[in-house]
């Protein structure tokens, strides 16, 4: 309980940190760190592997990208305007965000409890049970998801080329 | 096992809130999707705690298949915003008004 709790307010506090500050290479950092810290929390879970997964492609493979690109283009800072929208438009996205929250609260409180399986007990969750799972039941969505990541493959490298050429 | 599942749900709203207020206030398009990333995380501590607290592994399949299509999503986007920094010197969302930059 009390490591949930140190883990929750340091989870939103990176969040908090990556969307409030200038520079977009601080914002990558703290998504790291926020991303390691949901992983220790799938530790708590009871999901080593898909920690692991986490820290691998999120903080691995995604954050690197994102740094990469920040660095390419050297747009740490947005220039002229200041980095946020101003304004009205401020106010707009609080209010917005706090109906969001609001409407979250309402039904967490509402709801009907969520009946704890403690039955079910401590189910295994090693790579093996899920990597039997992904290939019994899952086999289809699996299939699509490669496709999914070859199309994503093609088309990053049209963007790439059709613009050298032109 | 002794936190209740409802907290979870709870962190998992504030987070998804604050990705939300992220793409609703920020202009620069790569936190924009920084802040895209942090509410599919959201989702997915969502069925990482669910498949805890339900005894079923389908759970933890499901974030298998988020995690790839936000891979994918990442570099699409990001190699558009390359695209349209070369055309249009800046990645700043509100000049980027044109279907045909």
């Amino acid at each position: 309980m009390v490591l949930f709790i140190i883990l929750a307010v340091s989870a939103v506090a990176a969040a908090l940190g990556m969307l409030f500050s200038r520079n977009a290479v601080h914002s990558a950092l703290f998504l790291v760190l926020n991303f390691a810290i949901v992983a220790a929390i799938y530790l708590s879970l009871n999901a080593p592997f898909i920690a692991m997964v986490q820290i691998t492609v999120y903080a691995g493979a995604i954050i690197v990208l994102f740094l990469f690109v920040i660095m390419l283009l050297g747009a740490e800072q947005l220039r002229g305007v200041a980095g946020d929208s101003g304004g009205w438009q401020r106010w707009l996205a609080g209010g917005l965000t706090a109906v969001l929250l609001l409407s979250f609260a309402s039904i967490l409180f509402q709801g009907n409890a969520i009946t704890p399986a403690s039955a079910a007990g401590v189910i295994d969750t090693s790579p093996a049970a899920l990597g039997l799972r992904l290939f019994e039941a899952y086999v289809f969505p699996f299939e699509v998801t490669g496709v999914l990541l070859l199309a994503a493959i093609i088309g990053v490298v049209v963007l790439s080329i059709s613009k050298k050429r032109g | 096992m002794t936190v209740p599942v409802e907290w979870y749900v709870a962190l998992s709203a504030i987070l998804f809130s604050i990705g939300a207020l992220g793409v609703l206030m920020r202009r620069n398009a790569i936190i924009i999707f920084m802040s895209v990333e942090l509410m599919l995380n959201a989702a997915n501590l969502l069925f990482v705690a669910f498949s805890r607290y339900l005894g079923n592994l389908d759970g933890q399949v499901l974030v298998f298949f988020v995690i790839t299509v936000a891979a994918a999503e990442v570099a699409v986007g990001l190699a558009l915003i390359v695209v349209i920094f070369r055309t249009k010197q800046s990645i700043n969302i509100d000049e980027i008004n044109l279907m045909k930059g």
